[in-house]
């Protein structure tokens, strides 16, 4: 018992955040007698918030250094119109349409991190002025809406994978849920089979992480513990797989599949999480953000850091101008208006540090989920829009105090 | 000695989660002496005086405090200063682009319904600067007055809460020996006005001029209070047994120097302020190190040893720098860090929290920061494999810390050095530059620091030590180089140095002028 208050004290933010996205989600099943969490409303959250989760990984780079970006949403709609343009007006095919979109993203990046690493202009003034700058020449190649994009260019956002393993039973269907339930469909087998891979994939890597500091005696936490762990997180991988499995096109009982996007982003959190934690670059970003000076004197090129954190930044916004693009299916002026903020929230709801040198790609995607569920459990509410903003502004509010006050805490003892 | 007690501590006991920081310690302060608290690091000074001061408020310890004949129950620093109890920190609590007045009145300005009344605040600031000694403009920014001076700001500061009870946190650690003589001057001073004061230090032979009585504390524990004026044993040899709990045989582990080639020169080396660009800060230094050799380099407060240092390692200091450095007898470029690390260079700093460590990285970051690469494949960082190098350190340079994981700022400050020490280590180097390793760490862990340089000289690398503390370069280096006002007046061997000699050459150019 002791043994699980310790790690739960030792974790609170990690675990904290977790839990407070549970309680969300339970309090807006329950208010919107559980349209939230029906199979089509999770696939249109993934489907809305992509362009979140995927700000939020370079976001947290960024904000981890010590930076900041406020110009990430002017640039998704600055190459949410290139793209646009080249295939609405010029018809250049989609995917030559969407490698242009990346190459100019990472120019964006690489004129940001030049300004930033190598002039030391800070990234605020830096981005403020991006803001405007990207903005304003989206709104020069935008003067109209473009739409009529290729089909196979709004699949990226709005496509499924194809069906090729069939359906499986519903194994609850008829005795634990009432058929006629939407809860009470046949499930895609190659949902059901990434999600099984996720849960298996999950406990290999654990029990490889405890078997290494075992043999490097490090002090474990007891067996059960890392057991329950991936218990728990396994119910609710399998949870959503079993909801998302069985989503349909509106109320028809055809079963439509996983979302291709789902399967982008998960390739991009395993990718980010390695980077992060893994890789000599994501080590010296954590370095300068924690105390640049030493890091300078410990013969970290921040220069290079610093202007690779802006590259990385211009290509996933990049990734989020196509994602963004697709979804819509045409490419407005208007677009990518607050996403910057939105990136921002996840990362310090997600227990980023607000001084830099501290952060977790997975606080800041739980962090995303947050304000994605919110958002959609308020539009469901039908709370007004207006309002909407109010809350996510408290929410935001909340999320950081709580952490705040939980670090103290833990600084005294 | 009559036994009128300002400050009766009695049975004071403060815990932490799983850490019993002190344990029934008792410490009885007489009206207007000097009282000296010494201690190794994590003994538990910091905290008794944090318990004092109400920073650790009332209920969260056990035990009464007693001042001026009542029981205290201070919740807060604001408690406790009501009552004249003031603490100066060893971090200095000043803000550096106000004015010294700004500061002094700081939370106290002389103002009348919120407006301040200049006037008064530089006529009585002007009052407070010179009861401390101190002889600058009231109006003179923090950041442009040296160390010692924003001291003596700190204590003026701490007349002008009409303090009765003045608590100094290692007031002379960062100070040169001119500074600190002020600095004691004044204490003395103020205890001639009745002003107690509590005084904690590392430095010995300070409190052997200065205390009235030493409170020696370890583990928690209250050792021995001595009469520094009585006919006990009150020798710094005596104070050294009772901090550490064992006797010290020698203060510098024992060592046969095995000197090799020459492998780093320096000719001609001049390097100019980053900001005040016409200011030479080194002039035509010259020097060289050999393999197996520890060389030191003594300098007062400004002298520019730092500079030096931090110039050779890439550049990391100054501009316009000109002169020669040759490596194994072939120049070499050293024109930034990295350059300087291929070259076989390292540089552990002085400023251990400032520039020396990721405070809120684990050991094991801090360890392999500098050597990451050798640790990556392709960009991508082998985890176990750091692991083991973190662990190998852990065990070999004898690093107090729970495990690899925890945050390198829960140490204290002498195994962080290490961890510091641990980190150049592992990027092999050919010449080590350690700037002030031992400054505010306890004397077990000097020796320990000492021995671990011995070893490092012992596999042929070249040592060069930075350090204000004159017997520490005598007890420890095999050849000694002076520098006065950016220039290298001297270089003595182990054999002719003395203390006398070596200030005598520390201080040659200002005599000069």
């Amino acid at each position: 018992m002791d043994a699980i208050k310790d790690l739960f004290s030792k974790n609170i933010r990690q675990y904290g955040i977790m839990l407070a996205l549970v309680v969300i989600v339970i309090v807006f099943a329950t208010i919107t007698n559980g349209k939230l969490v029906q199979p089509n409303n999770v696939a249109a959250l993934i489907g809305q918030n992509a362009y979140v989760l995927i700000l939020a990984l370079g976001m947290l780079l960024v904000i981890v250094a010590g930076h900041i970006d406020l110009s990430v949403g002017s640039v998704v709609a600055f190459i949410g119109a290139i793209i646009g343009y080249q295939m609405s007006i010029w018809h250049v095919p989609w995917g030559l349409a969407v490698l242009t979109g990346l190459g100019v993203g990472i120019c964006v990046g690489i004129w940001q991190g030049f300004w930033v690493a190598v002039v030391k202009i800070p990234a605020f003034v830096v981005t403020l002025a991006g803001m405007l700058l990207f903005r304003g020449l989206d709104q020069v190649i935008a003067a109209r809406t473009m739409g009529s994009l290729p089909q196979g260019f709004n699949n990226i956002s709005n496509g499924f994978i194809p069906r090729f393993l069939g359906s499986i039973p519903n194994p609850f269907a008829g005795w634990l849920i009432p058929s006629g339930s939407v809860f009470s469909r046949e499930l895609d087998g190659v949902t059901v089979a990434i999600g099984a891979f996720a849960v298996l994939g999950l406990g290999f890597q654990s029990w490889r992480s405890r078997r290494s500091q075992i043999e490097h005696g490090l002090v474990v936490s007891p067996l059960y513990l890392s057991v329950l762990r991936w218990v728990l997180l396994s119910v609710a991988i399998l949870a959503v797989t079993f909801v998302l499995s069985m989503n349909t096109p509106g109320a028809t009982p055809i079963l439509r599949g996983t979302p291709i996007l789902l399967i982008l982003l998960g390739v991009l959190i395993l990718v980010y999480s390695f980077v992060a934690t893994r890789t000599v670059f994501g080590r010296h970003v954590f370095a300068v953000g924690g105390n640049r000076n030493a890091a300078l004197l410990s013969g970290v090129n921040t220069r290079v850091t610093d202007f690779l954190i802006f590259v990385n930044m211009g290509f996933l916004t990049a990734v989020a101008a196509i994602v963004t693009t697709s979804r819509a299916g045409n490419a407005s002026a208007q677009a990518g208006t607050g996403y910057e903020l939105d990136a921002i929230a996840s990362c310090f709801i997600g227990g980023t540090a607000v001084t830099g040198g501290i952060g977790r790609v997975s606080g800041a995607m739980v962090g995303a989920l947050i304000m994605g569920v919110l958002n959609m459990g308020l539009s469901i509410a039908r709370v007004n829009a207006n309002w909407q903003m109010a809350i996510k502004g408290l929410v935001l509010l909340i999320a950081v105090t709580l952490d705040l006050v939980s670090k103290r805490r833990s600084a005294v003892g | 000695m009559d036994d009128d007690y300002i400050l009766e501590m009695r049975g004071i006991t403060k815990e932490f989660p799983g850490v019993k920081a002190l344990h029934d310690v008792t410490l009885r302060v007489r009206r207007g002496e000097v009282h000296a608290i010494c201690g190794e690091n994590g003994a538990g000074k910091s905290t008794l005086m944090k318990v004092l001061s109400g920073v650790h408020p009332a209920g969260s310890y056990t035990g009464d405090i007693v001042y001026e004949g009542q029981v205290c129950t201070f919740h807060s620093i604001r408690d406790s200063e009501r009552r004249g109890i003031v603490i100066i920190h060893q971090e200095l609590a000043l803000s550096p682009y106000l004015s010294i007045a700004e500061n002094l009145f700081l939370g106290n300005e002389r103002a009348r319904a919120g407006i301040i009344d200049w006037r008064a605040t530089t006529s009585a600031a002007q009052e407070l600067l010179t009861r401390v000694g101190l002889d600058e403009d009231p109006d003179t920014r923090i950041a442009d007055i040296g160390i010692g001076k924003q001291q003596l700001v700190e204590i003026a500061k701490a007349l002008s809460k009409e303090v009765r009870l003045l608590i100094l946190d290692e007031p002379t650690a960062a100070l040169n020996d001119d500074d600190s003589d002020n600095l004691l001057q004044l204490i003395r001073q103020l205890k001639a006005q009745g002003i107690t004061c509590i005084m904690i230090s590392h430095k010995l032979s300070e409190i052997e001029k200065i205390a009235d009585t030493t409170t020696i504390i370890r583990d928690g524990l209250t050792i021995e209070s001595l009469d520094m004026h009585g006919d006990g044993d009150h020798s710094q040899d005596h104070i050294i047994r009772c901090m550490v709990g064992r006797s010290l045989e020698s203060r510098f582990p024992e060592r046969t120097p095995n000197i090799g080639e020459e492998v780093l020169r320096v000719e001609d080396w001049t390097v100019y302020h980053p900001i005040d660009t016409n200011r030479a800060i080194v002039k035509n230094a010259s020097l060289t190190i050999h393999q197996g050799e520890i060389v030191g380099l003594a300098g007062l407060m400004g002298a520019g040893r730092t500079e030096l240092a931090m110039s050779l390692f890439g550049r990391a200091y100054g501009i316009k720098i000109t002169g020669h450095v040759f490596k194994d007898g072939q120049e070499i470029q050293v024109r930034n860090v990295e350059e300087a690390m291929s070259h076989g260079i390292a540089y552990a700093t002085e400023d251990r929290k400032k520039y020396g460590l990721n405070l809120i990285q684990t050991v094991k970051e801090n360890i392999t920061s500098a050597g990451l690469r050798q640790l990556a494949r392709m960009g991508v960082i082998e985890t176990e494999a750091e692991t083991g190098v973190a662990e190998g350190y852990r065990k070999e340079l004898d690093i107090k810390t729970p495990t690899i994981e925890v945050p390198a700022s829960k140490l204290s400050g002498g195994n962080q050095q290490k961890v510091v020490i641990a980190k150049w280590i592992y990027t092999n180097p050919d010449v080590l530059i350690l700037d002030e390793p031992t400054r505010g760490i306890d004397v077990g862990a000097k020796y320990e620091i000492y021995t671990i340089m011995n070893r490092l000289a012992d596999a042929g690398k070249g040592v060069l030590m930075i350090s204000s503390e004159l017997p520490e370069l005598l007890g420890v280096c095999d050849r000694i180089y002076t520098l006065s006002e950016g220039r290298i007046t001297g270089c003595q061997s182990r054999d002719e140095a003395t203390p006398e000699s070596l200030m005598y050459l520390m201080t040659l150019e200002t005599l000069k002028h």
